[in-house]
């Protein structure tokens, strides 16, 4: 690519003819700054947040991970009920989606007839654009209230002896609400990356399974799955980061209560959710920063998702071309 | 031998069951999105006429006839969201030339994982972040908020922009070096041109895509006056925000003028991200055809 000037006999020769060009400089200038600013940008974001959330961090140090109280009028806050929220919410949505997710790649690599893979494949992905306001619109007046009415009772009615679902589903803004808009949420990333990944299975592997006499899910058993184990996690980890940082269609549908409690039908809070239900409601200083913790705890986070994904992708990248 | 065909029976069924399942998975996923896109434009449908446009909202709407409309929720997010795309699109679309035109292999890879980093934020961090640093203390801005989406397109632009140029092949390069031109003009007249389709293509999905973002607006110009605005000094209003406020109210005379807003919102985004992929596919079949 870029080092296409430099090899063609003797490097050095050329780059002493090649005098010194302004008009070149100049744009290796600008471009340099421009590709510095993620790195000013992450430095910048990091730092503020930090130092904004400094006092609630002096105040509460890391008990305010664990102390379950939120008391703007005691001006005591902790963050125990959003992590739980955060926790229940992403984990709950991740077991939804991620067999959803895998199950329409797999149509859409393996099963599917060619001529409908293009335009499926294009209708879930437009699931991802839709605005997140405007799925929490549709979560909170459509959803909601169809679950208070349908899906609630009948859970109440099987599942009623297990702690998830004990009462009767009383309002449509509850965690069972905000894992179903998280898995609505997570679903077309998840399936997307699974697309890609099953296919890029090698023909000879799928070749060979069926020459064995295997069946289309025994292919996939035994081949598809344990070739892209590693990228299917990847791809998990980044749908839960997604999760994790949802804030405004998780605000709509979550209810706002700080609640530690396994009852779906009970209404919570995350992480994100509880920062974007306060935008008007900040009002003392501590309460600020103790939000500006929040958003350190998320920013944190979604670092720690990034690289691991990452890491793992590098890793398998590495060891299938070792293979090959 | 009654084993090995019972047995083969049972791998049949296994496989049929499996097979069923992905299809319905799939059924599920496209029922839903109708469903969502069809409940919108039901329930929106009724609100939009031509003074949802031009009006601003009125809080007496149940009542009589008032007429009501976001004019300046549109208004709003037109100046907010180009504010944005004139920030991050230069930014991104040099980043981009840096790391495929100039960058030393060892320095490319962590650069463009600080990109990759920059994306896997919480829109809702960046929001607090503008807050932090620049709303606290200062009041809020139409253009505030745009810092905050160019925030977020900067890495979608950059990362798209580097895939395409990726893309033009080394040949074109060579050739416009071996002419004597300088390392400048071979990128700006030679390079550029030739990525143009996809790096537009690129920008589109990245606007569309901040268009419909709130995170980022709540804490940095969310409380507007509610009359029509084009100064980004001042709080501006926006979709999105007149969505979201609107949805948590009770009045359905409120709702049903968020279902218009959501109509309209869903419709510039979906089509956008439409043409942009219908015109990317075919910018980026021609380049890979070049080769």
């Amino acid at each position: 690519m870029a080092s296409a000037t430099g090899s063609l006999s003797d490097p050095a020769a050329l780059r002493r003819r090649g005098r010194f060009n302004p008009g070149d400089a100049v744009l290796y200038g600008l471009t340099l700054i421009a590709a510095l600013s993620a790195l000013v940008l992450l430095t910048l974001i990091a730092r503020e947040l930090i130092s904004d959330a400094w006092p609630a961090m002096e105040e509460f140090g890391l008990g305010f991970l664990t102390s379950r109280t939120w008391n703007p009028t005691g001006n005591v806050f902790g963050a125990a009920p959003f992590l739980f929220g955060t926790a229940l919410t992403s984990f709950g949505a991740l077991l939804l989606a991620a067999p959803i997710s895998i199950a329409i790649a797999l149509f859409l690599t393996e099963l599917a007839p060619r001529w409908l893979r293009g335009p499926v494949g294009a209708l879930v992905e437009m699931l991802a654009s839709v605005p997140s306001v405007v799925l929490g619109l549709w979560g909170i007046l459509v959803m909601g209230p169809w679950i208070v009415d349908h899906v609630g009772p009948f859970l109440h009615r099987t599942l009623g002896w297990t702690p998830f679902f004990e009462t009767a589903p009383a309002a449509g803004s509850s965690f069972l609400s905000a894992i179903a808009i998280l898995t609505i949420m997570m679903v077309p990333i998840i399936s997307s990356i699974c697309r890609e990944l099953f296919l890029n299975v090698p023909r000879e592997l799928k070749e060979g399974a069926l020459a064995l006499g295997a069946t289309r899910w025994e292919l996939v058993k035994g081949v598809i799955f344990p070739y892209a184990r590693a990228g299917m996690a990847a791809a998990m980890i980044l749908g839960l980061g997604r999760a994790v940082g949802e804030a405004i269609a998780v605000t709509q549908v979550i209810g706002n209560n700080e609640a530690i409690t396994w009852n779906l039908f009970d209404p919570g809070d995350t992480l994100a959710s509880r920062i974007a239900s306060s935008y008007q409601g900040a009002t003392t200083h501590l309460m600020v920063s103790s939000l500006v913790y929040l958003a350190v705890i998320l920013l944190a986070f979604s670092l720690v998702v990034n690289l691991l994904a990452r890491v793992i992708v590098t890793r398998v990248a590495a060891r299938q071309e070792g293979h090959t | 031998m009654n084993l090995t065909s019972e047995h083969r029976t049972r791998r049949r069924i296994v496989n049929w069951i499996m097979e069923g399942l992905a299809t319905l998975a799939a059924l599920a996923a496209v029922a839903l999105l109708v469903i969502v896109v069809g409940s919108i434009a039901k329930r929106g449908i009724g609100a939009i006429d031509f003074d949802f446009f031009m009006e601003t909202p009125s809080f007496l709407a149940g009542f009589g006839n008032e007429p009501s409309g976001i004019a300046n929720a549109i208004v709003g997010t037109f100046v907010i969201v180009g504010f944005a795309v004139l920030m991050a699109l230069p930014v991104g679309v040099l980043a981009a030339i840096y790391l495929n035109e100039f960058a030393p292999r060892r320095i490319q890879t962590p650069m463009t994982v600080a990109f990759d980093v920059l994306n896997g934020i919480p829109a809702i961090v960046i929001g607090i972040f503008v807050f932090v640093f620049l709303v606290a203390g200062h009041g809020q801005a139409g253009i505030k908020g745009a810092f905050a989406l160019a925030i977020l397109m900067l890495p979608l632009v950059a990362r798209s922009t580097q895939e395409v140029l990726a893309l033009v092949p080394d040949a074109m390069r060579e050739a416009s070096l071996a002419l004597g031109a300088p390392r400048w003009r071979t990128t700006l007249s030679v390079v550029l041109p030739m990525a143009v389709g996809g790096i537009i293509t690129g920008a589109t999905l990245a606007t569309a895509r901040v268009a419909g973002e709130t995170a980022p607006l709540l804490f940095t110009t969310s409380l507007a006056s509610n009359s029509v605005s084009w100064d980004p000094t001042n709080a501006l209003a926006s979709i999105p925000m007149f969505i979201f406020t609107s949805s948590e109210q009770a009045d359905p005379a409120l709702q049903e003028q968020a279902w218009g807003a959501a109509l309209v919102l869903i419709t510039f985004v979906l089509a956008a991200s439409m043409v942009a992929r219908a015109f990317g596919l075919r910018s980026r079949r021609r380049l890979s055809g070049g080769r």
